[in-house]
């Protein structure tokens, strides 16, 4: 997927970084939005999007979108209104509006959720020239959401206490890891780990690896970040996070203050999942024009690359890097399943109770 | 029923109106789990799963109702009849938990001790956080409750305790049960801080329903559960208090004389006292902390997201007393089996998690009410179908505490039924409607469900901005939404405290 030498890695990274703090002046300085530099307008061959307003139903934070929707719309000419929530309870609100949703674009934290609306009818094919942009495992199988980024799971050690991470889950199970293993029971990244760990390998493997989890007493913490602190500060040995966490960290306090690192398996378990952050739009959107040109844009240069500087995530398409040096996608060596089979979390938060890994 | 004929019909229309937005949620939850047939349903609800749930559910129900009959009746005591200087001082800081939402001080408590999580954790903060709502009837049934009984006990060699015991409590009793019904719905629907605090309750089950299964059929189905459990704690509820005592006949009170041998008032002092640092000073200390610990605060931002709230809020306060006024009246004075259905009607849908009265107002809204959907009327309609019993059961005990004596005097005056009603029963209930819809401001400043569901896009109000800076980890962003959200239901809890006990109004 990446074929640039490092120097050209360096020079799109840096082109990349440009764009976005382009994207932060212009957001504050409120410049005239007349210049439409992008192409997405252009590519539909319908320049009149401009004033449309579009629905979002955005499962992924305000904090983190509201610039990017903001910039489309200095692009574009395109207004966004996006309604903020839970990913999984707008999926809920999505299955209960039906086919009357004033939604046009659904997106998500999560593919299980993605799967969900989806499996109602409820999401629209994409157009070839968005799905192509994106390889065929981060997309639907029926082309009807498409990943706009992707997390990739990770044990983060702390590197003064740890000199070989465990290599692969069943290594996690080892008594030496007896309590000094961080975890964040109630978030989703950690649920959907545990249900890629039930696909992969069946339920009844599924609880067995859990119950054997649980009797090494891991050490439960309220967020993925508060478990990065605490595998940094020493409290713990190992954390199970997703890959950005350490970098949120790195780039606040500095390479040299961090003394965690990220472990990847790389072994095609769950262990090494890759889940994505996504899109889709809604059969019932009028607008369906508008609504392509803001996915267009999220997995443009512009979009891509904010990701990349904003979360430290994965980028979707070929043509940006992530901001840190990550192993590629295909060096993660991901389990091979259907994405949208994560959506079974229902059952897998039974399990996790059931094995008295969620609730006391 | 027949009693309920003799209520005029422009009484009783306006309450029919009332019954069915209240059975809007029953509505939506019939016709939602039906979707998947009858069978379904029942084999839904048979799950070995679903009575570990219900028992857990109603320990905790249980052991909430339990502590806050007890602490907030000793809360009371202290306030009314203990010879402590600045009772209105104490009365209005006990009263000042229903300020705080339980997921803000559930949040407190987790942050402060990460491993107090669980079962006790999730009492103890569903405790702290509904104690007023038995305090203050108590308090105010206290402050009229003759004192007389209690000298007659005494006289009769009863010692101060057993008087305490055996005629006080007996005397306030109605005041209890009432205050623990709406505790123990309360604790019924609450998901704020069972989440938190990770205990897997019903509630959990139904937003693990929505929000992970990404089921609103099987959701319905077990939201069914919970208006079983209702109708069961209201019944049992009215069962006990019609068997209560109740003074009767002509004769006047005596003043009671407020006195408090220490044996008494060391004790509750020491609950008293837990209850203010605990319940108040642990979530205020927290926000502050987070506030200090912040970045920048963006005032602007926090200045509009009070207007937003002091605005939805004081819309539902109002629209839910106009719809709650003629329930209230026709409850107090027009008993008959018809009455009796209406309350009940009020009542189950309090035992509802916000998620689902929400999606209630989602699946009607959107389909006959669409000029309004994701506009504030609905979202005020979403609140009041949550508040109504709060002010329903305001606006009737104000009402049934006064005499009838003076609709009497009224109609043998020859002013019509409406007439007497309107200048003389509403005037009678002034201190209901007034508490009632402080409740009510209270209820949806603090609403955090149902408001994200069903707001207009791009409205923040402060219970939203906190969600928002939660969910992405930014304590010192949530501090002063959090200082602002208590400050703001300050007032009214203020108003609720001295409006029920001190009767300022009258």
């Amino acid at each position: 997927m990446y074929v640039f030498t490092r120097r050209t890695n360096r020079r799109i990274r840096n082109a990349a970084i440009a764009a976005v703090t382009a994207m932060a002046l212009t957001s504050c300085g409120g410049s005239s939005a007349d210049d439409t530099s992008d192409t997405a307008v252009a590519q539909d061959g319908t320049a009149d999007l401009r004033g449309q307003t579009i629905t979002i139903y955005s499962g992924r934070s305000e904090t983190l979108m509201a610039p990017l929707f903001t910039q489309f719309t200095k692009d574009t000419g395109i207004i966004v209104d996006a309604r903020y929530g839970d990913s999984g309870e707008m999926a809920a609100l999505i299955l209960t509006e039906g086919d009357k949703s004033p939604a046009d674009v659904y997106f998500s934290q999560d593919a299980g959720a993605l799967g969900a609306v989806e499996d109602a009818g409820l999401l629209a094919t994409l157009p070839d020239d968005i799905t192509t942009l994106v390889e065929p495992q981060y997309r639907s199988t029926n082309n009807q959401w498409i990943a706009t980024s992707g997390r990739a799971r990770v044990v983060v050690y702390n590197t003064e206490l740890v000199a070989t991470p465990p290599a692969s889950l069943d290594e996690l199970l080892d008594p030496q890891w007896k309590g000094k293993i961080g975890y964040a029971p109630s978030n989703a990244s950690w649920q959907s780990f545990v249900t890629a760990l039930r696909v992969t390998r069946g339920e009844d493997a599924a609880r067995t690896w859990l119950e054997g989890f649980a009797a090494n007493q891991p050490v439960a913490f309220e967020k993925n970040g508060v478990v990065r602190d605490a595998v940094n500060a020493g409290e713990v040995s190992l954390g199970l996070i997703n890959h950005y966490y350490l970098y949120e960290l790195i780039s606040k306090v500095g390479q040299d203050n961090v003394v965690a690192k990220n472990h990847y398996f790389k072994d095609g378990e769950a262990g090494s999942l890759v889940n994505i952050a996504g899109v889709g739009i809604l059969t019932s959107s009028s607008k369906s024009a508008a609504a392509q040109a803001l996915v267009r844009y999220l997995l443009s240069t512009a979009g891509q690359s904010y990701f990349t500087l904003r979360t430290f995530e994965y980028p979707m398409t070929p043509g940006v890097i992530p901001f840190y040096e990550l192993p590629t996608l295909e060096e993660l060596n991901p389990p091979a399943i259907d994405l949208a089979d994560l959506r079974s979390l229902e059952t897998t938060q039974a399990m996790l109770s059931e094995v008295g890994l969620l609730t006391k | 029923m027949t009693r309920l004929l003799r209520a005029p019909v422009a009484l009783a229309a306006p309450a029919l109106l009332a019954v069915i937005v209240a059975l809007v949620p029953l509505v939506y939850l019939l016709d939602t789990s039906l979707q998947r047939g009858l069978q379904s349903v029942v084999s839904e609800i048979f799950l070995s799963q679903t009575a570990t749930l219900v028992a857990r559910s109603l320990a905790l129900t249980v052991v909430v109702t339990l502590a806050c009959a007890i602490v907030g009746t000793i809360n009371a005591w202290f306030v009314v009849r203990s010879s402590v200087p600045l009772r209105a001082l104490w009365l209005m800081l006990l009263s000042m938990p229903l300020a705080i939402p339980s997921y803000l001080s559930a949040f407190a408590w987790i942050t402060w001790i990460p491993s107090f999580n669980g079962f006790f954790g999730a009492a103890l903060v569903l405790t702290l956080a509904s104690y007023p709502y038995v305090m203050l009837p108590v308090a105010a049934m206290l402050r009229n409750a003759d004192p007389q009984l209690e000298d007659v006990a005494r006289s009769l060699g009863v010692g101060v305790f057993g008087a305490l015991m055996r005629v006080t409590l007996r005397q306030i009793a109605p005041a209890i049960w009432a205050g623990s019904l709406l505790v123990a719905l309360y604790v019924v629907s609450d998901f704020g801080a069972v989440a938190v605090m990770r205990i897997e309750t019903f509630t959990w089950v139904i937003y693990g329903a929505y929000r992970a299964g990404f089921d609103p059929t099987r959701a319905a189905t077990l939201s069914l559960v919970l208006i079983a459990i209702a109708l069961l704690l209201v019944v049992v509820e009215r069962r006990v208090r019609g068997r209560t005592a109740q003074r009767v006949g002509a004769g006047t009170a005596r003043v009671s004389i407020r006195r408090s041998p220490l044996s008494v008032a060391l004790p509750a002092l020491l609950v008293v006292v837990g209850s203010v640092g605990f319940g108040v000073g642990v979530p205020v200390v927290s926000s502050i902390t987070w506030m200090r610990n912040g970045s920048a605060i963006n005032w602007s931002e926090v200045w509009s997201t009070i207007g937003a709230s002091f605005g939805v809020g004081a819309l539902t306060g109002g629209a839910t007393v106009l719809l709650a006024l003629p329930v209230g009246i026709l409850i107090a004075r027009f008993k008959g089996r018809l009455t009796d259905f209406t309350e009940g009607a009020v009542y189950v849908t309090h035992s509802l998690p916000g998620i689902v009265v929400a999606l209630s107002v989602v699946y009607f809204g959107i389909s006959f009410a669409r000029p309004l959907y994701q506009q504030i009327p609905l979202l005020v309609f979403g609140q009041m179908i949550i508040f109504l019993p709060l002010v329903v059961g305001s606006v009737r005990t104000s009402i049934e505490q006064s005499r009838t004596v003076y609709e009497d005097v009224s109609r043998s005056l020859g002013t019509s039924r409406m007439k007497t009603i309107f200048r003389v029963t509403i005037p009678l209930a002034t201190p209901g409607i007034a508490a009632g819809g402080a409740l009510a401001v209270l209820g949806a400043v603090k609403e955090l469900p149902t408001t994200l569901i069903l707001r207009p896009t791009g409205l923040d109000t402060l219970a939203t901005s906190i969600w928002k800076y939660s969910s992405v980890s930014d304590f010192g962003a949530i501090g002063p939404y959090a200082v602002a959200l208590m400050l703001l239901a300050a007032l009214p809890t203020a108003i609720l405290s001295t409006v029920t006990v001190l009767k300022v109004v009258r």
